[in-house]
């Protein structure tokens, strides 16, 4: 094979399906054919079956509808006040010297482990859950954020000053318009991980959701309803993923040219 | 009064880790008349950015200053156009909007940023490109915008540096002839950087022909060749006289250049 040489869009559709269905076959195979206790390991028809169960009769969608409110709502509040600060963090070197030592230390604390925390403040209502997606994802925005509008091309910047732009000029013109793409690349990261947060604080503390569904399916030994849950969230991940990825790639038009 | 005055303006730049200061430019002085086409030329690293840098006002002399009109230059502004030697067009935007830069940024009406964009497109040869992206361009035609860009903010004089040099022979030749066209017709000022003996005799007509570093102004050239200047004055006697003198001056400094950094 070729070094990076790129391969056409039904290959690539087909080589992804392609992993999948083998997956899906060796799990089959694995449990199916006996090799795995089926107390600790459902097979792919029974977790189909249990996840069907589940929507039907008791109203899983609205687990599913309440765990994405969730984390859109905590990742829209971080990303609204993230991005701003690390734009302005990235263009204006004092505000990045006052605030970047404490974000970075931020950064570094658990959101998971706040989340008992939180539970004393909050209770275990929807604001804990969005306090712990806002923690999650906040820091990281803001440092992501502000080292890519940091490293903004010198040059462009000296172009735009010698045909007349002045500082907000540049900012807006230069450092937002270059540093776009990379910051709709951050969000996509720091979405996803904001999927974990909300479900390791549903399974801590919650009477609603995908995460609090799999904890009262594990006092069931449900491993099927188990699974089908972490497949939702893997799917839903997925979507969001790619509708994130199409959208970048419409806004972005020039990245690829 | 010259249209541009340096005053014994030069740069010592501070040691990295406490090492010892680059002196980069001693104290160098050039007065531009105006319509003047004048070719800084000097062996590599000889502080040539450097002093266009600073008549930009993209950095600061240690000593000395450059006036404009007879104003001191405070920091970049769009009276001083220019060219850079890597290339620095917005890859976000198309050639007609990199072209219109300068122009929206003063609030000019959309109507006039159109006339004024089609009329550089045509200009310096790039129609049916104004919708592409630069990534979508070569780096000639990359070039050529980033020229169209400069010119279209009208500036007192037009900077370049070495804004020809990644590109090859022949694209080089076209790009010369297109720059000195405009300059024959638009009477433009004109402060070029070079390392290319050729392409300073070819275009110029003064040479100022710098030592090696530190850098400074050794010599002044006038280059007497007709305009308009068509290829052909390349192969005429009268430029390979130019061309032997020039050869033997920098042939000094680049052998300078050489063995001090031995
Ligand atoms: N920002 C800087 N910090 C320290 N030294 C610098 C800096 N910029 C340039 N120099 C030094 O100044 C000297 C002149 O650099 P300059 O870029 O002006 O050379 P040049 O004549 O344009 O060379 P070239 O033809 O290779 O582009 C070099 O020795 C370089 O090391
Ligand atoms: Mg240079």
């Amino acid at each position: 094979m070729k070094p990076l040489k790129p391969i056409g869009s039904k290959a690539g559709i087909a080589l992804g399906v392609a992993f999948f269905l083998l997956f899906f076959l060796v799990w089959s195979v694995v449990t199916l054919g006996g090799f795995v206790s089926k107390t600790f390991l459902a097979d792919p028809f029974t977790m189909l079956e249990s996840g069907w169960r589940l929507l039907t009769v008791h109203g899983f969608h609205k687990d599913i509808g309440i765990t994405v409110w969730r984390v859109v709502g905590g990742f829209v509040i971080a990303a609204a006040l993230g991005v701003p600060l690390g734009i302005a963090m990235g263009a204006y070197k004092p505000i990045e010297a006052f605030f970047e030592p404490f974000v970075s230390f931020a950064r570094y604390l658990p959101a998971s482990a706040f989340i008992p925390l939180l539970i004393l403040w909050a209770g275990i209502g929807e604001m804990q859950k969005l306090m712990v997606i806002f923690i999650g994802s906040f820091f990281q925005i803001v440092l992501m954020v502000a080292v890519t509008v940091g490293a903004t091309r010198r040059d462009l910047v000296e172009a735009a000053y010698t045909l007349g732009a002045g500082n907000s000029g540049v900012v807006r013109r230069v450092l937002l318009p270059s540093s776009a793409p990379d910051i709709a690349e951050t969000l996509r990261l720091v979405l996803g991980w904001a999927w974990t947060y909300v479900i390791v604080a549903e399974l801590i503390g919650a009477s609603s959701g995908i995460g609090h569904m799999i904890t009262d399916s594990q006092a069931l030994l449900d491993t099927g309803q188990i699974i089908f849950g972490i497949v939702v969230i893997g799917v839903i991940g997925l979507v969001s993923d790619y509708v994130f990825k199409l959208w970048n790639r419409r806004l972005f038009p020039w990245r690829l040219a | 009064m010259s249209k541009l005055a340096i005053e014994a303006v030069s740069r010592t730049f501070a040691g990295v880790h406490g090492g010892p200061p680059t002196r980069a430019l001693e104290p160098t002085s050039l007065a531009v008349e105006d319509n003047d086409f004048i070719c800084i030329l000097g062996p590599s690293g000889c502080g040539k950015s450097t002093l266009l840098r600073i008549v930009a006002g993209l950095d600061e002399p240690t000593s000395g200053r450059v006036l404009l009109d007879g104003a001191p230059v405070g920091g970049p502004g769009p009276d001083r156009g220019m060219v850079f030697q890597s290339y620095t067009l917005f890859p976000w935007l198309t050639v007609r909007q990199n072209i219109c830069f300068g122009l929206r940024e003063r609030g000019v009406p959309q109507a006039e940023q159109d006339r004024v964009a089609a009329h550089f497109v045509a200009r310096v040869g790039l129609g049916g490109f104004e919708g592409h992206y630069p990534k979508m361009l070569s780096g000639g035609m990359q070039q050529r915008t980033a020229l169209a860009r400069a010119l279209a903010n009208d500036p007192k004089i037009l900077l370049l540096d070495e804004p020809f040099g990644a590109l090859d022979n022949q694209t080089r030749a076209l790009m010369q002839e297109l720059l000195l066209g405009i300059w024959e017709a638009d009477r433009k000022t004109v402060l070029f950087v070079t390392h290319d003996i050729d392409e300073a005799i070819f275009m110029a007509n003064r040479v100022a022909v710098m030592s090696a570093r530190p850098g400074r102004i050794k010599s002044d050239v006038r280059i007497d060749l007709p305009h308009p200047r068509h290829y052909t004055v390349k192969t005429t006697p009268e430029f390979s006289a130019y061309k032997a003198r020039l050869t033997e001056e920098i042939r000094a400094e680049s052998i300078k250049a050489a063995t001090m950094s031995l």
